[in-house]
């Protein structure tokens, strides 16, 4: 069975460590932080200048003063930090965030990602997706594994205009686990009751299975 | 307005000067801490052929989309315009031109504009459609593409408090691009919630100093709520 939204916030945050500082992209990406285990310690890094991002307000705690970057009243944890987003961008441009995590329309076996447009449909702008993905080293993309008439979103090189070119080594798919090195797919993990014929079927770029695939656990 | 005191008591004052195909700066992110007071005063003296650098563009009704009702925005650079159905109809009929910037190069390009550095090199964009025409160069293995700094001939941010010098504290996330944003226009234009003697600030938290600050006026705002999302306790 392909992963539901939940099971891919879950498994994104089995990649959190304790002491990281994570910027969560809009959606998916969002919804893992409701499952970063109790006994670690994560800062959520928003990129219109905060760290520390707490959960959404009670009613009487909302504040227009306090959003997140997809524009959502928010609130601050204990020993938040409000910044600039010049230096919000410094961090993330400098490599001080530990871990990013965002969507994707595709991505290919060179590591690169298309994320932001779709020509001739109509182009809302790239936000802050090419400074992350250009500024991070540890980026896991989220997405499904191919649209809804099967088309695969992995592929040998990606059609769309892209957000980031040789920048992505993991994606997380609603099939599978996969890491990206000199220009191959190579499946780590499988969606628990999903085969890896499956997998091969849905995959356009080239794809390295192991021998041994676990199916992934929660 | 005498010295160093910035401290101007119309909106009219406070963007007098302004004049058609000007360039503006303007600090805030979605509508949170945008200068909505100056929004409206443009709108009101109908300034047009305007040039804007601003994340966003605002809503329909309310921000940067006050100023698209008249059509008095030729150019947008910004690097996310979702937001605005009318926005959308005036980029797609051409009366609109838009010049998307990723959300980190705009701040810097804001941030170099004040602080005089011409140009700089990031790696955000290489190989993408921002990086097309732009020059490349390779630091340790890795490529960079040169963008330009923004200037604008006048800023318009928000700020939450104020010296009548014009030393700024800003107010949680209403900070994000105000403070470049302010630096990098000639003339910079800030309303903020309160204003207080010289003095009265602690020189150690004043989160940008009055230097930067041409015209300073006190007004009262909205503060209009994008998406407001709460949870129940």
């Amino acid at each position: 069975m392909a992963l539901t939204r939940e099971q891919l916030a879950q498994r994104v945050a089995q990649e959190f460590q304790d002491g990281y500082y994570v910027n969560l992209g809009i959606g998916i990406p969002t919804l893992a932080a409701n499952y970063i285990p109790s006994d670690m310690q994560v800062v959520l890094q928003s990129e219109n200048g905060l760290l520390g991002m707490g959960p959404f307000p009670l009613e009487e705690e909302i504040d227009a003063d306090l959003i997140n970057a997809g524009k959502q009243t928010v609130t601050m944890v204990e020993g938040a930090a409000i910044f600039s987003s010049a230096d919000s961008f410094g961090m993330i441009r400098g490599g001080h965030v530990d871990l990013t995590v965002l969507g994707a329309f595709e991505v290919d076996c060179q590591g690169n990602i298309a994320s932001w447009m779709i020509p001739g449909k109509l182009i809302k702008g790239m936000g802050g997706a090419m400074d992350l993905v250009a500024g991070a080293d540890n980026i896991i993309v989220t997405m499904t594994h191919a649209s809804k008439s099967g088309q695969s979103k992995l592929l040998s090189e990606c059609t769309l205009p892209l957000t980031g070119k040789g920048c992505i080594r993991r994606v997380l798919t609603d099939l599978a686990l996969m890491d990206i090195e000199d220009g191959k797919f190579i499946l780590r993990e499988r969606a628990p009751g999903v085969s890896i014929e499956e997998i091969i079927n849905l995959t356009g770029g080239k794809l390295v299975v192991p021998d041994h695939v676990p199916e992934m656990t929660f | 307005m005498s010295g160093f005191d910035k401290v101007v008591t119309s909106y009219e004052e406070a963007l007098a000067g302004l004049e058609d195909d000007m360039t503006i700066i303007a600090g805030g992110f979605g509508l949170c801490g945008i200068p909505e007071n100056l929004i409206k005063e443009i709108k009101r003296k109908g300034t047009k052929g305007l040039t804007i650098a601003s994340n966003n563009a605002g809503v329909d009704g309310f921000g940067l989309g006050l100023l698209l009702e008249d059509k008095q925005i030729k150019k947008m650079i910004a690097s996310y315009v979702g937001e605005n159905a009318l926005f959308e109809a005036q980029m797609m009929n051409g009366e609109l031109e838009v010049e998307l910037t990723p959300q980190g190069t705009l701040a810097e390009k804001m941030r170099a504009g004040g602080a005089g550095i011409p140009a700089f090199y990031t790696a955000t964009g290489y190989g993408t459609p921002v990086g097309e025409g732009k020059e490349v160069r390779e630091f340790d293995g890795r490529h960079y593409i040169l963008e330009e700094a923004l200037n604008g001939d006048f800023s318009i941010a928000k700020a939450w408090k104020a010296d009548r010098h014009g030393n700024l504290m800003f107010r949680k996330t209403a900070r994000n691009f105000n403070p470049m944003a302010i630096t990098a226009g000639k003339i910079s234009v800030v309303e903020v919630e309160e204003i207080v003697e010289v003095g009265q600030l602690d020189p150690d938290e004043i989160h940008l100093p009055g230097i930067y600050v041409n015209r300073l006026i006190q007004g009262t705002f909205e503060k209009t709520i994008e998406q407001r999302t709460v949870r129940t306790a």
